[in-house]
């Protein structure tokens, strides 16, 4: 037995050694952002921003705005490991609304959330609001609701560079498909294909492609062409969109006051061009030139 | 007596080698040494001609953030586990109490919880727990969750512990005109608790390994910064995610090595004590 | 409580039931068969396989079954291993369970008196006819009560790979989450299930225990 308690010292030595602060600091990737690509916008603080919402309140009460986002689907909802930073669309519409809210982004705290954890993670509270590729749809709408849309997506396939047979949903039938627990797009390509592949996360999805154990990844494609561009030369997406889907910021069923807030931010920062902006320095990077500006649909 | 007490050499199981046997011995562990070896080399070929130990696909390791991130998911997964064994092994108590309690429906309301809360998948147990009452803390939920369940299993184990301590020694202490509550306190569970001792232990190093569930409910421990570090890659190199097992796996496994030495430790002290006494009453 | 019943829940709820089972059943199997031998391993005249096998049951039993789920599903495709996720779901299941079942089936052949293994030597047995014809068969009764709550505790171990792409009981209850319906009626459901299937358990075992009771 003296064996195992050595092991155990030396395994801890390494586990030890592996995690002293010994290590780099900043982001790989900053450096490398060319000096004409387009520039983030800021967003002026409203100091003065009066919401009667009890949200908002308890908000300002803990001097901290708790957003939910996804983390892992670049140049829309991202966190950078090596510098905790987070950018994308979604980041950047939050922000917007933050801002508009009265909170700073250093007042945002983030908190990542997978599909399937949005719903009650909103209705109980432990979130203010969540921006993140969030479809709104009626069945949500028993259990949340939605200032929108800021955004719309279709459903679309991303398969390998090399991949000549999928062409479009029709040509999944018997293909192994994988999608996120929890989204919309379980749903719409249960009609199409039996075989059906969940994970928590698309990256897991996006993993088991590039693994070749699944055939294709299926969600909306601004999130797929976020993967391509970061997986160029090996992933592409099929570009033939199935569904449409309306992005909205996802909130407290009964608060409709801050739902209203929430609309009335996106409507100011989409006629004073903040959103296309936005859209420019991080959707426009997955390489589609930036779409009409949503109408809000204010329930 | 115990067949694997003795040394391996001089096993029960099998006499002592012939020349014959010691060369056919030596063969089947060559040939064996050559299948795990090669099985070894394969993984480890395999995993490097995949691009595997690429350095693109281990960079995050190397920045101070995500070291911290390691670092914080460790404290946190050993405050859920201190939180979850302390209030485990209360919660076994009072239930193996109840268990053995004289009063029917009291013992009834016991065996039937134990009974349920073995039964109930911790996964879904704690995913209940976080949906509907502790979303705004998910920390809790995995703590409450690890408690009913490990405080069941040792309820179990503690009744179990009790029951097989020699009838005489209960007997003889009613014989001496102590009462129930004195009989478990000072004489059933002390031995009951020396006996059980490496079966709690056990169920202690189960405690720690399920706090790993708690990644499902965005409670921020060391699995749920692994999976973090494995779906969020700095590179276009692919998902690390045999590096993430290949870093985290050590640091769970060191973890409970190190509690299980803790309690041999424990146990040999306690039986050191023990024989102690019984030389100087003697 | 009534959900259960409406649209097409029941179907998805039989089929995480059904898939709960089978993968427990294969996972049993294999826990069964890997367990055994890797407690002949452990208890073997060579050195290497009884290297082999403590390497085997300190991994699986202190690394975190999640852990290993990920392991498996994420770490055995670059090594050129496809299979279902249903297989990977029993290979990480079977694997981790296995261990606990080797330290049974080790303590179990402790208990065995040492008079049988000698008598079984001067009889002239092999190591391997002393372990399966004399001294496993007599383990297999002592070992009948630890071997049950591990066998007890593999269904619900299986509930982790509903988070692995397998469409068991877990996934069936985040559909049902997903859907609206009340977290304590889906609770309640998937409560029933896995009582009922610990229950047949742990009858199955009070079963085996009576019938080989009965052959002493």
């Amino acid at each position: 037995m003296r064996t195992s308690r050595t092991l155990a010292v030396a395994l801890c030595a390494v586990a030890l050694t592996a995690t002293a602060a010994c290590g780099k600091d900043g982001t790989p990737g900053a450096a490398a952002t060319a000096s004409d690509a387009p520039k983030l916008p800021t967003y002026t603080v409203k100091t003065d921003a009066k919401v009667d919402s009890p949200i908002i309140a308890e908000a300002k009460k803990r001097g901290q705005l708790i957003i939910g986002a996804k983390a892992d689907q670049p140049n829309l909802g991202w966190e950078d490991v090596a510098s905790g930073d987070r950018s994308g669309f979604d980041i950047e519409v939050a922000k917007m609304i933050a801002a508009d809210l009265g909170f700073t982004p250093q007042q945002i705290k983030w908190q990542t959330l997978v599909s399937s954890q949005r719903e009650p993670a909103i209705a109980k509270g432990q979130i203010d609001f969540y921006v993140g590729t969030y479809s709104i749809n009626d069945e949500r709408k028993k259990t949340v609701s939605f200032a929108g849309p800021y955004y719309i997506a279709g459903q679309d396939l991303l398969v390998k560079q090399d991949n000549t047979t999928i062409t479009g949903a029709e040509s999944v039938n018997g293909k192994n498909v994988c999608t996120a627990t929890g989204s919309t797009s379980i749903k719409n390509i249960q009609q199409y294909s039996p075989k059906i592949t969940q994970f928590d996360t698309y990256s897991a999805c996006v993993e088991k492609l590039l693994s070749g154990e699944v055939d294709a990844v299926t969600t909306d494609d601004a999130i797929l062409k976020g993967y391509a561009s970061k997986y160029a030369g090996k992933l592409k997406v099929v570009g033939k969109p199935f569904t449409k889907e309306n992005y909205g910021v996802g909130l407290n069923k009964d608060d409709a006051v801050l739902r209203n807030a929430i609309s009335d931010a996106l409507k100011a920062h989409e006629d004073n061009g903040d959103w296309k902006k936005a859209y420019d320095a991080t959707l426009g990077a997955s390489g589609s030139p930036a779409p009409e500006v949503p109408a809000l649909d204010r329930y | 007596m115990s067949l694997l007490n003795r040394p391996a050499t001089a096993s029960v199981l099998y006499d002592a080698p012939g020349p014959k046997t010691r060369a056919r011995y030596r063969l089947f562990g060559a040939l064996s040494l050559i299948g795990v070896a090669g099985l070894l080399w394969y993984v480890v070929t395999a995993l490097s001609d995949n691009g595997q130990f690429d350095a693109d696909l281990w960079d995050a390791f190397q920045y101070t953030y995500v070291q911290q991130m390691i670092l914080d998911g460790l404290v946190s997964t050993l405050k859920a586990f201190g939180l979850a064994a302390a209030f485990s092994l209360t919660l076994g108590a009072l239930l193996a109490a109840g268990q053995l309690s004289d009063h029917k429906p009291v013992r009834w309301l016991c065996v039937g919880i134990v009974q349920f809360f073995r039964a109930m998948p911790l996964l879904i147990l704690i995913v209940g727990l976080y949906y509907a009452f502790f979303a705004k803390d998910p920390m809790w939920a995995l703590v409450l969750g690890l408690t009913l369940y490990n405080g069941s299993v040792q309820a179990e184990i503690i009744r179990s512990g009790v029951n097989a301590v020699p009838r005489g020694q209960g007997e003889a202490a009613y014989g001496l005109g102590m009462r129930k509550t004195q009989v478990m306190t000072s004489i059933l569970v002390p031995q009951a608790v020396r006996s059980m001792l490496p079966s709690m232990i056990g169920q202690l190093v189960v405690t720690l390994k399920d706090t790993s569930l708690g990644y499902i409910i965005t409670y921020n421990e060391l699995l749920f910064m692994g999976k973090k570090i494995a779906s969020q890659p700095l590179n276009a190199a692919g998902f690390p995610y045999i590096p993430v097992v290949l870093v985290i796996g050590p640091i769970y496994i060191a973890l409970c090595l190190l509690l299980t030495a803790l309690a041999r430790w424990i146990e040999a002290r306690g039986r050191r004590g023990a024989n102690r006494r019984t030389s100087a009453a003697a | 409580m009534g959900f259960l019943f409406e649209d097409d829940n029941f179907a998805l709820f039989r089929d995480g039931f059904l898939q709960t089972i089978e993968l427990s059943a294969l996972s049993a199997l294999l826990a069964l068969l890997l367990g055994t031998l890797l407690a002949a391993f452990r208890v073997s005249p060579v050195p290497v396989l009884r290297a082999f096998g403590t390497t085997w049951v300190t991994l699986f039993r202190n690394t975190p079954l999640t852990l290993l789920f990920f392991a498996v599903t994420f770490g055995l495709p670059p090594l050129g291993v496809h299979f279902s996720h249903l297989v990977f779901a029993v290979l990480a299941l079977g694997g981790y369970t296995a261990s606990f079942v080797c330290e049974v089936i080790r303590s179990g052949i402790n208990t065995v008196p040492l008079g049988q293994a000698e008598a079984a030597r001067s009889l002239g047995m092999t190591f391997g006819q002393t372990l399966t014809l004399v001294i496993l068969p007599q383990a297999t009764r002592t070992v009948l009560a630890p071997m049950s709550s591990v066998f007890i505790a593999l269904p619900r171990n299986s509930a982790i790979a509903g988070a692995f792409s397998v469409g068991e009981l877990y996934s069936a209850q985040q559909t049902f989450s997903e859907r609206g319906y009340s977290i304590f009626a889906i609770f309640f459901w998937v409560a029933c299930a896995y009582l009922l299937i610990s229950a047949t358990v742990a009858t199955l075992f009070r079963f085996l225990e009576n019938r080989l009771a009965v052959a002493r």
